[in-house]
C-alpha cells in the first residue's frame, strides 16, 4: 500500500454553539475513490470545505503527501493540487466551455502582447480545453465555444469535472456530483470518476446516493453527528448496513461486516 | 388517412421541439453571442429612415453634430457599462462628472493652476468617488443602487457647495479645453472629445474581451458566488470596476469641460439616467454578466440620432422623449428573451 496523498487528523470546526466537526480523521490514498456518506448535519459539507480551503478548521491538522498544510482560501488548496467540484458547480453560465475551464487561471499570450497588454491566448486555451475534454472522453461536449448555460445538467457537470481533472494535480473532491442528474448522465459522471482514479488521483466523493457510492467507491467513510462512524468497503458491507451505521441504528463494532483481505493496492 | 403524405413526421417530443424552434433559436443564438447586434440594426434602420425623411440628416455637418452631442453621454456610458456588467448600477455617475469638471475648471480659473495639474486633480476626485462607491459596495455589502443613490445626493451637494453658485468660463485655449478643439476632415467636424470617447471604447472593448480582468468582470457579474468558488477574487474585481469607472468619469469630465468651455454645476442633471439608457439600449443586461461595451456607444448614438432626426422632421420634442422611453422598454424586453435559458 502506498503512502496517503491526503490525511486529516482530529479536525474540529464549530459554529457558535453548533459543532460541525468533532475531531474527524480522514485518509485518502492515490488512485482510490473514497466516498463520504452521512445524514444531513453529519458534517460532510464542513469536512469538504475544510479540505478544499473554503473553511479553516479550528483544530486538527492536514497533511498533503506527508507535509503539513493549511489553506487560507480555495486558491491555496488549488495551488497545492486539490481541486473541488462544488454542488453548485461554480461555472459562469454566460461564458463558453473553454473560458470556464480556464476561469481564474487564464493564460496570456507570449511576449509583449501578454506581458504589457495582458492579452489572453484564447486560441491556445481553446486548443487545450478541447484536448482535456477529448482525453476524458467526454463526447457530450461537442462545441467548445458553446455558452455553458445552453448545456444540459449532465453536460455542465462534465464541464466542472473536466476542469477539476485538467488541473487537479493530486486530489479531486466531488460534492454530490450526481444529485441533479438523470440515469444516463449519472453513468457518464461515474465513468469520469473512475477515469480520475485510473490516472492515479485521489478522489473524494460526497453523495447521498447509496447505489452510486457502492458502485464506484473503493472505501466508504461514514460520518455521523460530526464524527467518523467508521470506514467500510463495498465488499465488507451491504448498502443497508451502511445506511444503518449512518443513521445510528447500529455501529461498526456491532456490525463488523464480512472481513475482507486488505486492498492489494 | 393520407397515404401520399411523404413528409417525415417528428417521432419524439424532442424532435418536435427542435423542428419548431429552429428559426427563433437561431436568432436567439445570434443575439446571445453578439448582444450589440440589435442596437446596431436599430441604429442603421433609424439612420436610413431619417436620411430618407429629411435630406439634411445625412449631411456630414449634421452627423458631426450628432457625434459631438453623443460624446459626453457616450464616454460616461463606458464607465456605466463596467458597473452594470457586474450586476450593479451607478446612479451617481452624472453627479461625479460635474463635480470633477468643476474641480478642473475652478482650479484652473480661480486658482490659476496649470491646466494639466487641474485636470489631474479633477481626475483623482472622480477616481476617489469611484473608490468610495466601490468600498461601500464591497466592504459594507450594500446594494449598488442604494450606495449610489446616497452618493448621488452627497456628490451633488458637494458640487453645489464647492461651486457657490458660480459657473466657470474658460478661454478656448489651454489644456483643459483641448477636448473641445475641432478637427475637420472634409465636411466632417470632429472634436478631440469625440476621438477620446472612441478611444475609450476601443480600449475597453479590448480590456473586456481580451484580458483576464475583463473575463473575471463578466464572470463576477454573471454569478458572483460561482466566480468566487472558481477562484476569482470577486471583491477585488468589483472594487476595480468602480475605481476604473471613476477614472473613465474623470476623462468624461475633461470632455465636458472642453464642450461647454468651462464648468457648470447644473450641467449634468440628466447624465445619470442618459448613461444608463445608453447602456440598456446597447444590449447590456441589467442583471450583469452579459453585453458588449460597443453596444453602449450604439445606444448613445441611437438616442442622439432619434433626438436629431425627429427634430429635423419637425416632430414635437416631447415625442423624442417618448421614443427613447419605448426603446428602453423594448431593449430590456429583448434582454429578458435573450437571457431565457433554453435546454
Amino acid at each position: 500500500m502506498s503512502d496517503p496523498v491526503l490525511e486529516a487528523r482530529g479536525l474540529v470546526k464549530t459554529f457558535g454553539h453548533v459543532v460541525g466537526l468533532a475531531g474527524v480523521d480522514l485518509t485518502l490514498f492515490p488512485g482510490e475513490v473514497l466516498a463520504v456518506i452521512g445524514d444531513n448535519g453529519a458534517g460532510k459539507s464542513t469536512l469538504i470545505k475544510c479540505l478544499s480551503g473554503a473553511m479553516q478548521p479550528d483544530a486538527g491538522e492536514m497533511m498533503l503527501e506527508g507535509n503539513r498544510v493549511s489553506f487560507a482560501s480555495t486558491q491555496d488548496a488549488r495551488a497545492a493540487g486539490i481541486e473541488t467540484v462544488y454542488q453548485t458547480l461554480a461555472v459562469a453560465p454566460a461564458l463558453d466551455i473553454a473560458s470556464n475551464l480556464f476561469l481564474g487561471r487564464e493564460e496570456r499570450s507570449p511576449g509583449v502582447l501578454g506581458s504589457v497588454f495582458r492579452k489572453l491566448d484564447n486560441g491556445r486555451m481553446r486548443k487545450q480545453a478541447k484536448q482535456h475534454i477529448d482525453d476524458l472522453g467526454i463526447s457530450t461536449l461537442q462545441n467548445i465555444n458553446q455558452a455553458v448555460e445552453t448545456l444540459s445538467g449532465g453536460q455542465r457537470q462534465a464541464v466542472a469535472v473536466a476542469r477539476a481533472a485538467a488541473f487537479g494535480g493530486k486530489v479531486v473532491i466531488l460534492d454530490e456530483p450526481t444529485a441533479a442528474l438523470g440515469v444516463r448522465e449519472t453513468g457518464q459522471v461515474l465513468g469520469l470518476v473512475r477515469d480520475l482514479r485510473e490516472r492515479g488521483l485521489g478522489v473524494i466523493l460526497i453523495s447521498h446516493n447509496m447505489p452510486n457510492v457502492f458502485e464506484v467507491a473503493d472505501r466508504i467513510q461514514i460520518q455521523r453527528l460530526g464524527r467518523s462512524a467508521g470506514v467500510i468497503t463495498p465488499r465488507s458491507h451491504t448498502p443497508a448496513e451502511g445506511v444503518a451505521i449512518m443513521t445510528g441504528a447500529t455501529t461498526l463494532e456491532a456490525t463488523p461486516g464480512t472481513p475482507v483481505v486488505p486492498s492489494p493496492r | 388517412m393520407t397515404v401520399s403524405d411523404t413528409r417525415e413526421e417528428p417521432r419524439t417530443a424532442e424532435e418536435l421541439l427542435q423542428q419548431r424552434n429552429t428559426a427563433g433559436r437561431r436568432v436567439h443564438d445570434l443575439l446571445h453571442r453578439f448582444p450589440a447586434l440589435s442596437p446596431l440594426i436599430v441604429l442603421i434602420v433609424a439612420c436610413i429612415v431619417f436620411g430618407l425623411a429629411n435630406s439634411r440628416f445625412a449631411a456630414p455637418e449634421n452627423l458631426s453634430i450628432v457625434l459631438q452631442q453623443a460624446a459626453i453621454v457616450g464616454s460616461l456610458a463606458v464607465g456605466q457599462t463596467l458597473i452594470i456588467l457586474t450586476a450593479g448600477i451607478d446612479l451617481s455617475i452624472g453627479a461625479v462628472v460635474v463635480l470633477a469638471s468643476l474641480v478642473m475648471g475652478k482650479l484652473a480659473s480661480g486658482n490659476g493652476m496649470p491646466g494639466f495639474l487641474a485636470f489631474l486633480l479633477g481626475f483623482l476626485v472622480a477616481m476617489a468617488a469611484g473608490l468610495v462607491n466601490g468600498l461601500l459596495v464591497t466592504r459594507l455589502k450594500l446594494p449598488p443602487f442604494i450606495v449610489t443613490l446616497g452618493t448621488l445626493s452627497i456628490f451633488t451637494a458637494l458640487t453645489l457647495i464647492y461651486a457657490q453658485g458660480q459657473t466657470i468660463s474658460l478661454g478656448d485655449s489651454g489644456f483643459l479645453t483641448f477636448t473641445g478643439k475641432t478637427l475637420s476632415i472634409g465636411r466632417f467636424h470632429v472634436t478631440v472629445g469625440v476621438l477620446f470617447m472612441l478611444l475609450l471604447y476601443v480600449g475597453f472593448a479590448y480590456a473586456l474581451r481580451q484580458t483576464a480582468w475583463g473575463r473575471h468582470l463578466y464572470a463576477t457579474g454573471d454569478d458572483a458566488e460561482a466566480a468566487r468558488l472558481a477562484g476569482i477574487r470577486t471583491r477585488r474585481v468589483l472594487l476595480s470596476a468602480y475605481v476604473v469607472a471613476g477614472a473613465v468619469v474623470g476623462i468624461s469630465a475633461w470632455i465636458l469641460v472642453g464642450r461647454i468651455q468651462g464648468a457648470d454645476p447644473n450641467a449634468g442633471i440628466n447624465l445619470n439616467l442618459e448613461s444608463i439608457t445608453a447602456v440598456v439600449i446597447g444590449g447590456t443586461s441589467l442583471f450583469g454578466g452579459r453585453g458588449a461595451v460597443v453596444g453602449s456607444l450604439l445606444g448613445a448614438l441611437i438616442v442622439q440620432v432619434f433626438d436629431n432626426g425627429l427634430a429635423l422632421i419637425g416632430v414635437d420634442p416631447n415625442y423624442q422623449v417618448l421614443a427613447v422611453g419605448v426603446l428602453v422598454i423594448v431593449a430590456v424586453a429583448a434582454d429578458q428573451w435573450i437571457r431565457s435559458v433554453k435546454s
